[in-house]
């Protein structure tokens, strides 16, 4: 049997005016993943979570929640849907079991079950015993967020949506988060959005990549970099004339490019080396580097792209596509 | 979020202050001139000057304070309805509006408890008028706080709601009696411009009810203007979100 998504989007469009804000957007979140939702500042994220929260329309498309359009039918969406907006807000003067409360009667949990309601997320977001009766306004950046998060909690919901949860936190706190995420993998669907790359990276089994309202790429971090960044890296370090090193490796046949040199002691520089050629590399650069006269090889390790490099080629490729399809202005 | 916030106790406190310096220079006035009229209609006569602060203090945080914080959308997310969220901010608003006015009971309960011999003769705790003027206060209370309620919806800047409440509930308030008085200095008016004008003047409501004359066109003046700007009202959060 089937199972229905926790999220389908078709040709989701929102206009703001002239202004497009995200243009026939297309995505769908299987029940119980982790998925990151990752763009620049204005690319449309918070569009689309608002969007699919039921607090906004959108000019054209659909969108479904647990199987239930949202335009149709917003208000049994909201019960589907645990929220964190940007920036968290809350209110300053109430305390945390007060103010979980008041949501959780505004989420409609049945008056026996509130107080074990509150105290659950309570107890998932490490709330219960450090921060229960202090007040919003007292509390720090750290504890605010878990606040925002105990909220999204609070009913049970199917899907839960973050928006930029660990913006503005400290190392610490961003492990914190970390955490709780993981905690809730398997038993909600979850949407982070961020544009903290690292974030998404460890938090998320898949990412969906945004860049002026349009999804520019989608999918696993591994399918990502096979798709945006194909080519083989390594690192190495190399002692004596580092500029010979790309050189000597196209003398023989291979398509190699240094991306990026530092001098990590006198005369030794730590190279970051692409090379287009397909297949397991390693031992073959072994052999060519170590027998050179003109650098010594120290070490060599095959490095990974990072989902920071992957989104800077997802969106450069994005803007080259953008200014393609512009039409040409003639004089 | 009306109950938690310091800005309602302050406005509560510097209504009762306010009300108990015009209650103390009314009787005071009354021991220097004697008048006909009974202090508890001379008190109720003034209550636009509290109107005027207190309206906009209990309303411009309703719904402009939420959105400018960022609330507002956190509280569109639950299975809330719009009209759920507007009825609410209005109730708790006019509740309270009502409960500082009842409040107001204990300044001639005080002044009984001071004075017995003043109270001897009936004049402070007079039921009819007491009653008559509580009414209007419910039912003109109604469109006060719907515009304040009102005004906060269609801006996300506090300041801005209370100053557009003040204004509205000037022009409505003053407005009307201004009104009356061009229309009287004016000579002869047809006569359905009289009853327009008498039907908006605020000030002849508050007499009518204070003597005990029951109309029901305030009543429907008062009720239908507060559904027309509680609805408006959900139209705005309704596409400003």
């Amino acid at each position: 049997m089937e199972t229905i998504p926790s999220i389908r989007v078709k040709d989701l469009t929102r206009q703001y005016g002239a202004l497009t804000a995200i243009h026939k957007v297309n995505f769908t979140v299987k029940p119980g993943e982790v998925v990151g939702f990752l763009g620049p500042n204005g690319a449309g994220k918070s569009t689309t979570m608002r969007i699919l929260s039921g607090i906004m329309s959108a000019t054209s498309g659909s969108a479904w929640v647990g199987g239930i359009c949202v335009a149709q039918n917003p208000h049994e969406v909201k019960r589907k849907i645990g929220y964190m907006p940007e920036n968290n807000p809350l209110p300053d003067d109430m305390r945390v079991v007060e103010y979980l409360r008041f949501r959780s009667r505004l989420k409609e949990v049945p008056g026996h079950k509130l107080r074990a309601a509150v105290k659950e997320a309570m107890e998932i977001c490490d709330l219960a015993r450090t921060a229960r009766r202090k007040i919003i306004g007292t509390l720090s950046k750290g504890f605010r967020q878990r606040v925002g998060i105990a909220d999204a909690l609070l009913g049970d919901p199917e899907i839960i949506i973050m928006d930029e949860p660990t913006i503005g936190l400290d190392p610490h706190q961003i492990q914190g988060i970390r955490k709780l995420i993981d905690n809730l993998r398997g038993k909600h669907t979850v949407i982070i959005s961020s544009h903290i790359l690292p974030e998404i990276e460890r938090s998320c089994d898949r990412v969906i990549i945004i860049n002026r309202g349009r999804i520019v790429a989608a999918g696993t971090s591994k399918e990502l970099r096979e798709e945006f960044l194909p080519s083989n890296r390594f690192s190495l370090i190399v002692e004596g004339n580092d500029t010979a090193v790309a050189a000597c490796l196209t003398s023989r046949g291979i398509d190699a490019d240094i991306l990026e040199c530092t001098p990590i002691a006198e005369n030794r520089s730590e190279l970051n080396l692409r090379v287009e050629n397909e297949g397991n590399l390693g031992p073959q650069l072994i052999q060519i580097l170590s027998s050179q006269r003109e650098f010594i090889l120290h070490s060599l390790a095959p490095r990974e792209p990072n989902l920071e490099e992957i989104f800077l080629a997802a969106t450069k490729r994005s803007w080259e596509e953008t200014i393609e399809t512009k039409p040409k202005i003639s004089a | 979020m009306l109950f938690i916030s310091p800005h309602t106790y302050i406005a509560a406190v510097l209504f009762l202050c306010l009300m108990g310096f015009l209650y103390w220079a009314i009787l005071r006035g009354m021991v220097n001139t004697p008048s006909e009229t009974l202090p508890t209609v001379q008190f109720f006569s003034v209550f636009w000057i509290p109107v005027f602060f207190v309206v906009p203090l209990l309303t411009m945080r309703s719904i402009a304070g939420e959105r400018s914080i960022g609330t507002l959308d956190t509280l569109m997310t639950t299975p809330t309805s719009r009209v759920a969220v507007i009825l609410s901010k209005f109730a708790g608003a006019y509740l309270f509006y009502m409960l500082l006015w009842v409040l107001t009971i204990g300044f001639p309960l005080v002044t009984e408890k001071l004075y017995p011999n003043v109270a001897e003769s009936g004049a402070l705790l007079e039921l009819e008028p007491l009653v008559g003027s509580f009414l209007f206060l419910a039912t003109s209370g109604l469109l006060f706080i719907s515009i304040g309620v009102f005004a906060s919806s269609v801006t996300r800047s506090q300041l801005v709601a209370g100053m557009l409440t003040f204004t509205t509930l000037f022009v409505v308030i003053i407005g009307g009696q201004q009104m009356g008085n061009l229309a009287d200095a004016g000579g002869e008016l047809s006569s359905w411009a009289v009853a327009a004008v008498n039907y908006l003047q605020i000030f002849e409501h508050l007499d009518d009810f204070s003597r005990g004359i029951i109309d029901t066109r305030p009543f429907f003046y008062y009720t239908s203007t507060t559904f027309l700007l509680l609805g408006f009202s959900t139209l705005v959060i309704e596409a400003k979100a």
